[in-house]
């Protein structure tokens, strides 16, 4: 097996960044796949909580760097899906624990032992950032259709491509049709005009995210979430699929038919 | 190492450390540099550093390897002196200054006029935020210009494409200045000492040249122009 490594960026904090990390893994996971996502997001640790596997770590990413266990150890296997595994963060030091040669190291261990390795980066472009795209084949920029939020995905995607990184992919992430149609919301042809890259999908805004980061069970898992669904499609797009983008417009109608929200 | 000395001279200057690098090719430099920082490694800690690389050409991978292996050692690297053209496209690419400070805007005014008026930077878009083309002659961008991204040019600029971010032509003092875009709606547009902002527009967005008429920043459509 040769892994694939991809990280996923965005420059700013709180686009969904370790929620589409959680979400892409279970949704590779149960196609199958054997993946590993790493958090390196050192000092901010939370893509355990959302997979809701913080009380299994015993070793760290930092542990695993310095040498304190072995790959295995460090590789906390998911309750419900046997091919996911996570390697967490360590939360009492910080970035610079962790160099970018060190992540290229691991990831190239690592890559004879799964299908996917998938990175979730901190928020920044500094020292951490570095560190999450440094042994990355892909990188996925996260950026919400706000516009400071694409202002800074921009900026990561100038890095990639200075990096020789590039060319990076887009999700959109937290996309309400509503309002786009009421003309309150940068739509994703707004968003794409400006930073020219490929899109690779749109996860719609649900509230159900939230509930489901707060239980650890990530929404890809929960075939009626339109958000769950559109993290599947970027898995089976991953995968080399084409496929085409949900229709959230006929969505909603749907739904507002069923009586939910 | 006896021979390092000669290959690394060390200079204090005003904005930090100025390394020059010479005599040997590029990996044994950048070791042998490596190697000088690790043995005065209190020397250099925290240290802001400008190197001066002379004729070698590099590659965005050696002088990102050559970053990382400083900034692991506590030494920002913030500017890359070269006389070779790629080096300095390297440099620019990864963000880094190319010349030690920019002339004040003041004292240069006979320098720029001394310029060739042919001389011109071509940049290959998108600039994207927080990408910066510093030049003392024109500027062409083929691309868009992103909101957050910076040009600064001693002539005119020119932008085949959408240009909104941050734009200063004659930024040395030239008022016969211009800058022209498929689509002007640069966050701040500046001329010589003039500053402007878009205007909001509406409707269809044209090609348009923007210059100093009697001391004043005025945007035209291009179509205007090409009868006179």
């Amino acid at each position: 097996m040769t892994a694939k490594v991809v990280t996923i960026a965005s420059g700013k904090g709180g686009v969904g960044k370790t929620t589409a990390v959680a979400n892409i893994g279970v949704a590779l996971a149960s196609r199958g796949q054997k993946v590993t996502c790493i958090d390196a997001d050192i000092g901010l640790r939370n893509l355990d909580v959302v997979l809701g596997l913080e009380n299994r770590i015993v070793y760290d990413l930092v542990d695993l760097i310095e040498g304190r266990c072995r790959l295995r150890q460090a590789m906390i296997r998911d309750k419900r899906l046997p091919e996911l595994y996570l390697i967490p963060a360590a939360q009492t030091r910080d970035k610079t624990a962790v160099s970018p040669s060190d992540m290229v190291r691991l990831c190239d261990e690592l890559r004879q032992e799964v299908d996917w390795i998938i990175i979730d980066s901190p928020a920044g472009i500094e020292r951490g950032f570095k560190n999450a795209i440094a042994a990355a084949d892909r990188v996925i920029v996260m950026t919400i259709p706000e516009v400071s939020a694409v202002r800074d995905a921009d900026r990561v995607i100038g890095l990639l491509d200075a990096e020789e990184k590039g060319p990076a992919a887009l999700v959109i992430n937290r996309l309400d049709p509503a309002m786009v149609k009421r003309g309150d919301m940068l739509s994703v042809e707004d968003v794409l005009d400006l930073l020219a890259v490929e899109l690779i999908g749109i996860v719609p805004e649900d509230e159900n995210v939230i509930v489901a980061s707060n239980r650890g069970q990530p929404l890809a898992l929960d075939a009626k979430s339109k958000a769950g669904q559109a993290f599947q499609n970027i898995a089976r797009r991953l995968m080399g699929e084409q496929l085409p983008f949900m229709d959230l417009e006929s969505q909603n109608l749907l739904q507002r038919l069923l009586g939910r929200k | 190492m006896d021979e390092t000395p000669s290959l690394i001279q060390i200079k204090g200057i005003r904005d930090g450390l100025l390394i020059t690098l010479g005599g040997a090719a590029w990996p044994d430099l950048a070791s042998a540099f490596v190697k000088n920082v690790d043995e005065r490694s209190s020397f250099f800690q925290g240290a802001r550093v400008a190197i001066n690389v002379g004729a070698n050409e590099l590659r965005v991978a050696e002088l990102s390897a050559l970053r990382d292996q400083l900034s692991e050692r506590g030494i920002a690297l913030w500017a890359v002196l070269s006389e070779s053209p790629v080096t300095e496209t390297t440099a620019q690419n990864l963000g880094l200054a190319t010349r030690l400070s920019m002339p004040r805007p003041v004292d240069v005014r006979e320098a720029a006029e001394e310029l060739p008026v042919d001389a011109a930077k071509w940049v290959k878009g998108p600039l994207r935020s927080g990408g910066r083309v510093l030049f003392e002659g024109n500027v062409v961008v083929m691309g868009d210009v992103n909101p957050g991204a910076e040009i600064v040019a001693g002539g005119s600029v020119i932008v085949w494409g959408r240009l909104r971010g941050v734009v200063h032509a004659g930024a040395q003092g030239d008022e016969k200045a211009v800058v022209c875009a498929l689509e002007l709606a640069p966050t701040q547009l500046r001329i010589a000492g003039e500053i402007a902002v878009s205007p909001k527009k509406h409707g269809k967005s044209q090609p348009e040249v923007a210059c100093l008429k009697d001391g004043q920043l005025v945007a035209e459509p291009w179509q205007e122009l090409t009868g006179r």
